[in-house]
């Protein structure tokens, strides 16, 4: 009894250095990612807020986040240009123009779209672009620990505050907000997630702000859904649509995800499960399970992407996870609300495992034709030697109301929580699995990764990858796809629908390869990806039909298109 | 054996409907009562609160857990035992491990685990370990990459709560242990206590953790295990103060940053016990005269 006893103590030890047999095959994944931020001309360094001091013994945790980044082609030059927040007082924000030669200047300053960060404002926690009045120009939303601010773009060079005529002068602690046109009439409404709930984070009278629970909390700040009413203005539904969610919300992202023509919400919240939103025709959400309730965690993005080519957009959600403490492990949700009305959780392995993860994005990195998956990771990295890691476990399983009184926390004083940990690039290798591959292809940052975008920033047919980093300086990764490797990519005109085109969804069909894509209106964690959906083909070299599902309900297909170049299609006026 | 007793002869007995129940339960065998109240657990954990995480690792750590039971009592002892200590094997390892992604291997040796050592690390044909405490301080051990130990809350409803605590303080004294709970408890305030006191580090973190669910299931289901237990009230207090002093000495390593395997920081209750219990029950064993003792 003894032999098989001691066996299976070693077959666990085995089992510890990872499977005994990986099916994915991490050699040649096709791309690489080159650090290019220097070369480009980024020079974007993410500084952290400071708050009270009654609640300073958790600022380390409470500052932790406010590193995002958007792309929206502001000057309409058809060059796809990167928005920066920043989150500390006095520390400007940075827009990015690309130059279409591989370079950027920042004309945050100019466009006036810099000094965002003032007292009695509140702090940027990150943007979202659309183009809200339909003048054919992408404006933007600011969201802050503080009050929102909406600017339209008036001449794509400068931009005016346009928030209180639009009555979006509100107070919401926020790290994240979507645009969509939930009524689909044409124009985009806006779905701002709140975390804190409506204090100010600089003159507290109360340290009782935390979460109540690690995994119940439903005391965090009101999701709120504007509707934009024309003319510049937005009205406040939330109560009306029934989304107002006080779950910690850190992250949304929108899309028809059950094939009803309407867009549905889903919502990465912290400190408890994550939540689907149904769209009833416009009239009404309603909060449905989906198969999403069954697991509580600390959702902290969510991406959207068809991830194992089914023509669905699947979801992924990020979670904590660290070594010897806690596996909440990250969830990749396969789409099946048609089938059941419910997602179900396939993510095993290294893509549930990346450690404390943020932002992540869907892209097909090596244009072979199946999406892979960038993660970002690392919470707060201080003092290489101390970690807060075992105080944090003290709390996590006790009954949190002692808690929520930030007074009544460890300090942290100079530890790490999750710190220094490595970005993860998901190689997608179909049935066989998904395999890490990130230290092959050239990303082995140690930074606090937070928001994840990903663009063709170049308009070459690569998806090149921009993190913001907490506290740290912004990186950008060029993406070198194998160049047999054939490519399309779209740029969307809505007439009926939202100019930006934002919630159209395409679908290309090419031989056995079937793939579908939503126009991003915000997603992953405080991020924004480029608006033109782009596909990698492998070796097919053309494309049997493209069906785009525009916003409207319009319905559009075209056949044979030109492959590697960027195809700019307008909605069908009638 | 039977625990049904006719309604009228307990009115007859006794009017008070506290004192029926107390009787109505004098009659149980205290394992059905602990397999009661760990199966009170799991349904509660997961319908309130979806806590295990998937039904195929509950059929997979009963499955392997009863499995292994019979076969190892059949080899062994020519017989198949009751099975009741292995569905409580099987129940706890659901509740308490976590493994990374979606593994389900840890459910299987972790089954085979607990219920083998007490086949195998047996003194005087008793086993010295706590079998799910032995599996999950040995997955622990061998392996921190890919198991941790369940860090979830039972929500912060007072009421789950108080029902859980509540079953559990009855049983415990049903079954005769409950001074071995609350002498753990005792010392895990006491001694925690003087540690946040003595570091100068605010009180409520350091008690904190005794409110959680991991801690729920281990004072009512390992530290108390009837057949782990050295014998005597006045030595079982003071083993379980022990177990919590140890505790506080791995968690003042952890203050201090003494480097040592990561389970020592995030689960020094399970190693207290794991450490502590099998060496005061081999010392109880080595000074009791030898009997024929057999495994359950």
């Amino acid at each position: 009894m003894a032999v098989p006893f001691m066996a299976a103590i070693l077959l666990a030890m085995r089992l510890d250095r990872g499977p005994i047999r990986t099916a994915a095959d991490a050699t040649r994944p096709g791309f690489t990612l080159r650090d290019a931020t220097a070369q480009a001309g980024i020079h974007f360094v993410h500084k952290r807020p400071s708050f009270d001091q009654k609640i300073a013994g958790v600022e380390p945790h409470v500052a932790a986040l406010g590193a995002a980044v958007s792309v929206a082609d502001f000057d309409g030059d058809d060059w796809p240009d990167l928005y920066f927040t920043n989150s500390r007082f006095g520390e400007p924000n940075a827009l990015y123009r690309n130059k279409g030669d591989g370079t950027f200047e920042d004309v945050a300053a100019a466009a006036g779209l810099a000094d965002l960060n003032r007292p009695g404002l509140g702090v940027s926690m990150g943007a979202v672009w659309g183009d809200m009045d339909g003048d054919g120009r992408e404006d933007v939303l600011v969201y802050r620990y503080g009050y929102l601010s909406l600017f339209r773009n008036v001449d794509g060079h400068r931009f005016e505050d346009v928030t209180e005529r639009a009555g979006l002068h509100r107070w919401v602690n926020s790290n994240g907000a979507i645009w969509l046109d939930y009524d689909r009439d044409g124009k985009l409404d806006l779905y701002v997630t709140a975390y804190f709930r409506d204090i100010d984070l600089w003159h507290l009278t109360t340290t009782r702000i935390m979460h109540k629970s690690f995994e119940y909390a439903d005391n965090g700040g009101k999701n709120l859904l504007f509707h934009n009413l024309g003319g510049g203005k937005f009205e406040d539904v939330t109560d009306r649509m029934g989304v107002g969610s006080t779950r910690w919300t850190l992250a949304a992202a929108s899309a028809d995800l059950d094939g009803d023509g309407w867009p549905e919400i889903y919502l990465a919240n912290d400190y408890g499960p994550e939540e689907l939103y149904h769209n009833e025709q416009g009239k009404r959400f309603t909060l449905v399970t989906a198969g999403l309730e069954a697991e509580s965690k600390s959702g902290m993005s969510v991406t959207l992407g068809d991830a194992f080519n089914r023509g669905r957009l699947d979801a992924y959600v990020t979670n904590i996870s660290e070594r010897g403490y806690i596996f909440q492990n990250n969830n990749l949700r396969v789409n099946e609300l048609r089938e059941s009305r419910r997602f179900r959780n396939v993510a095993e392995g290294a893509v549930a495992d990346a450690g404390w993860a943020w932002g992540a994005q869907f892209g097909d990195l090596n244009n072979d034709g199946a999406n892979e998956l960038f993660v970002a990771n690392g919470f707060i990295s201080a003092d290489r030697n101390q970690s807060y890691w075992y105080a944090m476990s003290k709390i996590a399983g006790a009954n949190a109301r002692f808690f929520e009184d930030a007074s009544t926390w460890p300090a942290f004083g100079n530890a790490s929580l999750s710190g220094y940990e490595r970005s993860r690039v998901y190689l997608n290798r179909g049935v066989a699995g998904w395999v890490d591959v990130a230290d092959r292809v050239g990303v082995n940052d140690l930074y606090d990764g937070r928001a994840v975008a990903m663009a063709d920033l170049s308009n070459r047919g690569a998806v090149d990858v921009i993190v913001a980093n907490q506290n740290q300086p912004a990186i950008l990764y060029r993406d070198q796809p194998d160049s047999t490797n054939h490519w399309i990519e779209f740029k969307l005109v809505g007439t009926r629908s939202n100019r930006s085109a934002i919630g159209a969804e395409v679908t290309i069909e090419a031989g056995d390869l079937v793939q579908r894509r939503v126009v991003d209106g915000g997603s992953g964690f405080a991020s924004q990806n480029d608006r033109r959906p782009h596909f990698g083909l492998g070796k097919r070299e053309w494309v049997d039909r493209v069906t785009v599902e525009w916003p409207s309900g319009a319905r559009q297909v075209i056949s044979r298109p030109p492959t590697d170049r960027i195809m700019t299609i307008t909605e069908p006026v009638r | 054996m039977s625990d049904a007793t006719p309604a009228t002869g307990l009115a007859t007995a006794s009017p008070n409907p506290v004192s029926r129940l107390w009787q109505r339960t004098s009659r149980i065998d205290p394992r059905y009562l602990i397999a009661g109240l760990v199966t009170l657990v799991l349904v509660v954990a997961q319908l309130r609160y979806h806590m295990f995480g998937g039904y195929t690792r509950l059929v997979l750590a009963l499955g392997v857990c009863m499995a292994t039971e019979a076969a190892l009592s059949w080899f062994d002892r020519g017989r198949v035992v009751n099975l009741q200590s292995a569905y409580i094997s099987g129940i706890s390892l659901t509740l308490l491990t976590k493994p990374q992604g979606g593994a389900l291997w840890p459910f299987v040796i972790g089954g085979f685990l607990a219920i083998s050592s007490k086949y195998v690390l047996r003194y005087r044909e008793q086993h010295l370990w706590n079998p799910t405490n032995f599996a999950i301080s040995a997955l622990l051990l061998a392996a921190p990459s890919k198991v941790a130990v369940l860090s979830h809350q039972f929500g912060n409803d007072l009421v789950t709560n108080l029902v859980i605590w509540t079953f559990g303080l009855i049983i415990a004294k049903r079954v005769g242990v409950l001074h071995i709970t609350l002498t753990y408890l005792a010392s895990f305030l006491v001694l925690n206590g003087l540690r946040a006191l003595a570091l100068g580090q605010p009180l409520f973190p350091e008690l904190a953790p005794v409110t959680g669910p991991m801690y729920q299931l281990f004072v009512f289901f390992m530290i108390t295990d009837p057949r782990t237990v050295v014998k005597g009230r006045r030595k079982q207090m003071i083993v379980a103060a022990l177990i919590a002093l140890t505790e506080t000495v791995f968690r003042l390593l952890s203050d201090r940053g003494v480097p040592m395997p990561i389970a020592f920081s995030a689960d020094p209750a399970l190693l207290s016990l794991a450490i502590v219990g099998p060496i005061a029950k081999w010392l109880d064993l080595r000074r009791t005269p030898a009997r024929a003792g057999t495994p359950s």
